[in-house]
């Protein structure tokens, strides 16, 4: 690898490679983010967005290539929980949060602290937990919903409940895959909105089919396909690449 | 660090349930011994016998509910902890026996002489002290539960595969502490007690003092269940019960969670064992057998998971019915009546009886108009519980 190019990247993914059953899923993808960016990540079904995305946070070790973190750490060495530990946020293509807690409950677990068990175990209800909470339920708009099960709260307002469980995490990088699937019209305009906001003090990756949302964003866009990436730039020059046309927009 | 945040955990229904517990616990040994037999109020020793037992049960149901109805754990071997504790306490009263035994031998159990032991193996030393037994009762499933539970959690075996290895572990047991060589006396197993810390094992004395004992034995499981599920470890069980991969992409050590609560479980189940023994008076191979795990594991589905009461209640109900059935001419279809009861709790009460009524107290609550707006999607705020 080479120290030069990642250093200063928030993330850098160089030649990896995933493979199951034969079934090439990254194929020598590279990709490098920078600091404080936003990236939209595009492409058909089965281009290898979200095993990315489990190559980043630790579900599944690649076979081949480097990842790294801020520029220095290695993450292919570390599992799910270290590399959280690290500050890589993660939600889930599903939205991913605790039903049977409260909506309170929720971003508690997810607030950025000691996450051994002695901690939480002599942890006690306090007034700074408490505004870090209302903070974040505001952020994502779910204050008045804060004592309800979270099993009950619509599909989208679950989507930006685990928003808010990404950013009580304060990571440094969050990995946001198809956040407005399914989603109202208003709910995606909002949505593009939050990750905005949310853009502002941290570096983002968003996985999205919805081209208007991407459009909405206004970011650079990298566009995958088998596992590689076929096209980066802005939303017009990738949408205006043959190859792009041929294997996603085109279809 | 302070104590357990006890304000927080002692909410009305721990109270209750605490109070009506310390009752029986008082009331019953009372009303056996104080109350002549002629009374409408004496208890029976029959009686005390029998709920000493059941109370024995109910811990052990209690240990199982923690993980399985908080953690998502399903252990099928949890009587394999049970028997340990049992066989420790076992082996304490056993060198109690002394001069006592049709041997007469004052070191030797009377097992090991008829095996024609030169001597006392070496794991049976110092059982004679009740402080050693005490810590033995509590360290050695104790001790198991973390080894099994490290290579497991670790290992990331979870659901049926999990436990499908509880039951190998408990019927591995059951084979070992069936051969007499093992040194536990084989398929008689450990018996005709005399006495415990100098009392006789059969004075009605002992007896309600044990049962006084088991009761309070189970408040105290109870309470720690209670603390553990009421903090913030609790929520992060639940979480791991309901969405392990989130739980761990937020950062927790999933299998360092799960560990912790299946020791503690593992060590509640052998103090519950260590209780039963002295009240039957046997303790044998048959503990280990993978129908009493599951069986345990039927009280607590019966009762409610996640509840912790419902354990408690579900573990008296079943085996009060068992003893029931199997003592009248109903007694050879009690296996077809527990599987049917498993079935019907399953399809018809799938949140258990405790589970049931909590259920339908907070839909009750929720439709009360105050509470409308809380249900019918109204960003009402709702008055913490």
């Amino acid at each position: 690898m080479d120290e030069d190019l990642t250093a200063g990247s928030m993330l850098y993914l160089d030649g990896v490679s995933v493979s199951f059953d034969g079934f090439k899923a990254l194929n020598n993808l590279s990709l490098t983010v920078a600091p404080g960016e936003m990236r939209a990540i595009i492409g058909p079904n089965g281009a290898g967005k979200t095993t990315m995305m489990d190559v980043v946070t630790g579900k599944t070790p690649p076979d081949d290539g480097d990842v790294f973190f801020n520029g220095t750490q290695d993450l292919t060495a570390l599992d799910e929980t270290q590399i959280a530990e690290l500050g890589i946020g993660r939600k889930f293509q599903k939205p991913t949060v605790f039903e049977m807690h409260t909506v309170e409950d929720n971003i508690l677990l997810a607030l950025k602290s000691d996450r051994r068990s002695r901690a939480t175990l002599f942890w006690r209800p306090n007034s700074d937990d408490d505004h870090r909470i209302e903070n974040i339920l505001q952020i994502v708009r779910l204050s008045p919903l804060r004592q309800r099960i979270a099993g009950s709260l619509s599909h989208g307002q679950k989507q930006w409940l685990e928003i808010g469980m990404l950013l009580a995490q304060e990571p440094k990088l969050l990995l946001v895959d198809e956040p407005v699937a399914g989603m109202t019209d208003a709910e995606t305009r909002q949505t593009a909105e939050l990750l905005k906001e949310i853009n502002r003090d941290r570096t983002v990756i968003v996985v999205e089919h919805d081209m208007t949302f991407v459009r909405d964003l206004g970011v650079k866009v990298t566009c995958l396909h088998e596992g590689t990436a076929i096209a980066e730039g802005s939303i017009d020059q990738v949408s205006a690449n043959q190859r792009v046309i041929e294997v996603y927009l085109g279809r | 660090m302070s104590a357990f945040p006890l304000t927080r955990t002692l909410d009305r229904a721990t109270v209750v349930v605490l109070a009506l517990l310390a009752a029986f616990a008082i009331l019953v040994p009372l009303l056996n011994l104080a109350v002549p037999v002629s009374s409408p109020f004496h208890v029976s020793s029959y009686f005390v016998a029998l709920f000493g037992k059941y109370i024995c049960y109910a811990i052990l149901a209690l240990s199982i509910d923690l993980i399985w109805g908080y953690c998502g754990i399903l252990s099928l071997g949890h009587g394999a902890f049970f028997a340990l504790g049992g066989y420790a306490m076992g082996m304490y009263l056993m060198r109690q026996i002394g001069t006592r035994g049709v041997y007469a031998n004052p070191i030797l159990p009377d097992f090991m002489v008829f095996l024609n032991w030169p001597e006392l193996p070496v794991y049976w030393y110092g059982f004679q002290h009740f402080p050693y037994a005490l810590l033995m009762i509590v360290l050695v499933p104790g001790l198991l539960a973390f080894v099994f539970g490290w290579f497991a959690f670790r290992s990331r075996v979870t659901g049926v595969y999990l436990s499908i290895i509880t039951q190998a572990l408990t019927y591995a047991l059951l084979l070992g502490f069936f051969r007499n060589n093992f040194g536990f006396g084989g398929n008689n197993g450990l018996t005709d007690f005399k006495d415990i810390l100098g009392f006789n094992v059969q004075a009605p004395g002992t007896r309600a003092t044990l049962f006084a004992t088991s009761t309070l034995a189970l408040m105290i499981g109870f309470l720690i269940c209670r603390s553990i599920v009421a903090s913030k470890f609790g929520k992060v069980l639940i979480a791991i019960r309901d969405a392990e991969s989130r739980t761990r992409f937020l950062g927790y050590r999933v299998e360092s969670y799960k560990l912790f609560v299946f020791t503690l479980s593992a060590c509640m189940a052998g103090v519950a064992g260590a209780l039963y023994v002295p009240q039957v008076g046997i303790i044998n191979p048959s503990e280990f057998s993978p129908g009493n795990s599951i069986e345990a594991v039927i009280w607590v589905a019966v009762g409610g998971r996640g509840t912790l009461t419902g354990a408690i209640l579900g573990a008296i109900l079943v085996n009060y019915g068992k003893t029931f059935f199997t003592s009248g001419p109903l007694a050879p279809y009690w296996l077809f009546m527990l599987g049917g009861l498993f079935v019907a709790v399953t399809l018809l009460l799938p949140r258990g009886i405790v589970g049931t009524a909590q259920h339908w107290f907070a839909l009750r609550r929720a439709t009360q108009p105050d509470a409308q707006a809380a249900t019918s999607g109204e960003p009402a705020p709702r008055p913490a519980e």
